[in-house]
């Protein structure tokens, strides 16, 4: 890169979601900013790639869900080239040889009992209430706890309005579910096992969690407020797969005035003087910068790229002790013909398919996950996005990609040996819900958390750099002291999923650890 | 060797490898425990042995005191990040003071800290914290072990005892600077021995193998014999430190790490030892909190008190006049000096009363033959440590 700038006003590690939508949003407020990705292209965990010649699919995410449509407005996306396949996407929950549940989005589902079906309409409205009272809380910086600071004060007051607002009633109910699991709302609420399989799939996904574990609720009620947050588009999916996104993305940050480099993996994060300085690549070339802001994980970027001689140690204790081995691994497979799953419509193959037929059937599956085994019967979020998005593979051909669990990081015995085993398992388990589909399997791909460790560069392939559970939640995500994207270190911030509001396509933290950048430079000026 | 490895319950205390030595020696059965260990409070009268640290030899057991060793490619590069000096600067066989702080910038402990040859360390302090020693070590290339059990030691002190080393066969014993080590071989047993102490006097601090225990001891004994050699407890050693200035942790300060309520814990600026903390080597474990603390000084500090009147003012609360009504701190040690001939006191107290010669008054508890009186006393903030005499650092030493 001769004649290359070596000097910007700020520096982004990481070219995902978060780390352009951070770029962006600075370079819209006037910084010269360079957006560092390691991979040949942007988009990390919600990029698209071939898997196999003809054959597209979204490598990490696969839905976008969480993204706040105020800030694909604000970043005018679509005019940077992001196209909608498919938005208000359908849920379907599917039973072992027999009609799917079809779930529609405004919360009402056919082939339920009558009160089961007014128990559903109940309970959605009601988690949506709450789940509306707590969104505003997840778009926000959170507060630090212990100070005297009126801005944090306030903060907190406004998390406790939020809560009360909803009167009486509801509050009282949020406090009383807001500790439980998931298990046990959804035995108070429901008859049919495969509405509670599928409602709760949606408190585990993604999370070192089964149903039956305390905290349960909480990470249901944050999908719901992230959704929530997001607008009504529901759950969609861009033409092009998330890849396109962050296409999007990034063209919107380059026409800000950024600069998006890929192919330039980050070797360590420079200080001087006790403030971050820059970086240096792996290359070994160096930029310097006012502000580091790293998209990466907590753990690559304080142990990693900063390093722990830079640090107090109580504060690497706490980074090293962030709960975050992945547990969910990606199938993709390449099919010559449309999956025929048992009672799902034509129009329900191009919605999300849940497999998970029961509770006891989740928690089941997480039990094995508790001794460093696979799933026996694993879970899994199955989408065929060929359906929706033709380019994604050759005509009358498809693509499937399914998030599957559990598939613990830490596989006794290891992935090496294991990952063709539990592609054997996946691909039974699918099988028995859509008899044929090995027979149509052109190519078939599995992504172990190892695999999506070493793909996307998150430590313990956990894609929401970090378990979403009460504890590494708001003022305490990743860690107090670096949980409102500032760091201990005068110049490094962080913008990915391991700071709040969290995992999922969401694209907040880049953007509320923009703001903070912008704010620091204010007051320092 | 291992004791700890028999039935804890059936040996609460360990003893240690001069324990037979020691429970000969004690004729007033006064024991008691220290990190683990059984040790001797007193052997005769505290006054016995207090005057032979300042006027003669005298044999002290610390083995109990914690030791871990630290080794590896990145000793140096942990030692920095652990502590507040700079341990780049320590050379080979020297030795530093150091204290080491949580990220808030909070006393854990204090300890010295030895340069064995090039590549290998020893810390040793009062406490056990081998959680915080490993929670520091992630990131770094470094051994960390603890190793107390695998040496034992024997503080020598006093205006003698270079005399009694240098009768004991250890040529060249009178060369060695403070803070500096060297090493002996006496018989078949190797002896590491070092210029340093807790009582502020001339001595010297011996560490060995555990079988070598004994037969030092013994030949010791037999070497002081006529510069009045004895055996001491920590009474008399706790009387010397406080002429000395040092601090005892639990007494003068509590671990940061062990600390409940909030404010309990002090900073090395509050303790008075802003001398050992390097802001300019580079990053080390509460270095914000503590440059953050520096830009406005501490809110308190543990300073020196010269005390009217005779009755040390134990556990006193501190007031701005004599009136007692508006608290400014409290005594930590106090003791009557039997060498400086004063009443002295170390003692947190809350800024501006902290700066020397500022008077305080100190609100004092007798107890005279159940009959409790209660004397407000004045007294003066003065420098410590309130006796250094100058044979402390004197190389060689004169002879006594």
């Amino acid at each position: 890169m001769t004649g290359a700038r070596s000097r910007f006003d700020c520096v982004v590690v990481g070219g995902g979601h978060n780390g352009l939508v951070c770029a962006a949003t600075l370079a819209r407020g006037g910084r010269s900013v360079l957006v560092l990705e390691a991979a040949g292209q942007v988009g990390g965990a919600a990029s698209t790639r071939e898997f196999t010649p003809g054959f597209r699919v979204s490598a990490g995410a696969h839905l976008v869900h969480m993204m706040p449509a105020e800030l694909i407005r604000e970043l005018q996306l679509e005019s940077h080239g992001l196209e909608w396949a498919a938005q208000g996407m359908a849920t379907t929950a599917l039973a072992p040889g027999g009609a799917g549940l079809n779930m529609s989005p405004d919360g009402a589902a056919a082939a339920l009992s009558a009160e089961d079906a007014r128990a559903y309409s109940a309970y959605m409205a009601r988690m949506r209430r709450f789940a509306a009272a707590l969104a505003p809380i997840l778009a926000r910086v959170p507060p630090r706890l212990g100070t005297s600071d009126w801005v944090d004060r306030l903060a907190l007051l406004r998390i406790g309005w939020q809560i009360r607002r909803l009167g009486r009633r509801d509050m009282r109910e949020l406090l009383r579910i807001g500790g439980m699991n998931v298990y046990d709302l959804l035995e108070e609420n429901f008859a049919s096992s495969a509405l509670k399989g599928a409602l709760g799939l949606d408190a585990v996904l993604g999370a070192n969690f089964g149903p039956r574990s305390p905290g349960t609720v909480l990470t249901l009620l944050y999908r719901m407020a992230a959704e929530s947050a997001a607008g009504a588009s529901g759950l969609s999916q861009p033409r092009g797969g998330l890849g396109a996104l962050c296409n999007a993305l990034a063209k919107a940050a380059s026409a800000a005035g950024a600069t998006v480099r890929t192919g330039a993996p980050v070797a360590n994060i420079l200080v001087e003087g006790d403030r971050a300085a820059g970086v240096v690549l792996e290359s070994g070339e160096s930029i310097s910068a006012d502000t580091v802001i790293s998209s990466a994980d907590p753990k690559s970027t304080f142990l990693r790229l900063l390093g722990p001689r830079y640090l107090d140690a109580g504060f690497v204790r706490r980074v090293a002790h962030i709960r975050m081995r992945g547990l969910a691994a990606k199938l993709h497979l390449a099919l010559n013909r449309a999956p025929a799953f048992g009672g799902v419509s034509e129009a329900s193959l191009r919605g999300r398919l849940l497999l998970a037929p029961s509770l006891q059937y989740i928690e089941l599956a997480y039990n094995h996950a508790k001794y460093g085994e696979f799933s026996a019967a694993p879970v899994m979020e199955v989408t065929v996005p060929s359906t929706n998005d033709p380019t994604l593979a050759p005509p009358g051909q498809h693509v499937l990609s399914a998030i599957v669990q559990y598939a613990p990081y830490a596989l006794k015995g290891g992935w090496q040996g294991g990952r063709q085993r539990f592609m054997d398992t996946a691909l039974e388990t699918l099988e028995g819900f859509a008899p044929g589909l090995r027979s149509s399997i052109v190519a078939a791909e599995l992504s172990t958390p190892a695999d999506i460790e070493q793909e996307f560069r998150g430590s313990g392939g956990h894609w929401h750099h970090g378990d979403l559970a009460f504890d590494q939640f708001l003022m305490v995500r990743p860690v107090p002291g670096a949980a409102q994207y500032r760091t201990p270190v005068d110049g490094l911030f962080l913008c990915g999923a391991g700071s709040h509001p969290g995992g999922g396509v969401m694209g907040i933290a880049g953007r509320n650890a923009a703001h903070q950048v912008l704010r620091a430079g204010l007051k320092s000026s | 060797m291992n004791q700890a490895s028999a039935p804890h319950f059936k040996q609460p205390l360990l003893k240690t490898p001069f324990h037979e030595r020691a429970r000969a020696l004690s004729q007033v059965d006064s024991f008691i425990p220290w990190a683990g260990y059984t040790t001797v409070d007193v052997f005769t009268t505290m006054e016995q042995e207090y005057f032979a640290i300042r006027n003669a030899a005298t044999l002290y057991d610390l083995t109990p005191m914690v030791k871990y060793r630290v080794a590896g490619r990145d000793a140096p590069a942990y030692l920095n990040r652990l502590v507040t000096r700079d341990i780049a600067k320590l050379k080979p066989d020297r030795v530093a003071y150091c204290v080491w702080c949580n990220d808030a910038g909070h006393l854990i402990d204090d300890g010295t800290i030895f340069r064995l040859g090039t590549s290998e360390y020893r810390i040793c302090t009062a406490e056990r914290q081998i959680d915080w020693l490993l929670d520091s070590a992630i990131g770094f290339d470094v051994e960390i072990g603890e190793v107390t059990e695998q040496i034992a030691a024997l503080a020598v002190q006093g205006p003698t005892s270079c005399a009694v080393l240098k009768t004991l066969g250890l040529g060249g014993v009178e060369n060695i600077k403070p803070f500096e080590i060297a090493y002996f071989a006496l018989g078949s047993h190797q002896l590491t021995v070092s210029r340093t102490g807790f009582t502020g006097d001339l001595g010297y601090e011996l560490w060995m193998q555990p079988d070598a225990a004994e037969p030092v001891w013994d030949a010791l004994m037999e070497a002081g014999r006529s510069r009045g050699i004895r055996a001491i407890g920590s009474q008399a050693l706790n009387v010397a430190r406080i002429e000395a200035g040092f601090l005892l942790p639990n007494v003068d300060f509590v671990s940061a790490e062990r600390t409940i309520r909030t404010g309990r814990d002090r900073s090395p600026l509050e303790l008075g030892l802003g001398w050992l903390v390097d802001f300019k080597k580079g990053h080390f474990t509460g270095r914000r909190a503590l440059l953050n603390e520096s830009i406005d000084g501490p809110r308190r500090q543990l300073v020196g008190l010269d005390v009217a009147g005779n009755k040390p003012a134990h556990n006193a609360l501190l007031y701005t006049d004599d009136s007692g009504k508006r608290e400014i701190g409290s005594v930590t040690s106090a003791i009557w000096s039997p060498t400086c001939k004063r009443n002295i006191a170390l003692a947190m107290v809350d800024a501006p009363h902290f700066r020397i010669g500022s008077t305080v008054w100190a609100e004092i508890y007798l107890n005279r033959e159940l009959v409790w009186e209660r004397r407000m006393s004045r007294a003066q903030v003065v420098e410590r440590p309130f006796f250094t005499p100058e044979r402390r650092r004197a190389t060689p030493p004169a002879e006594f």
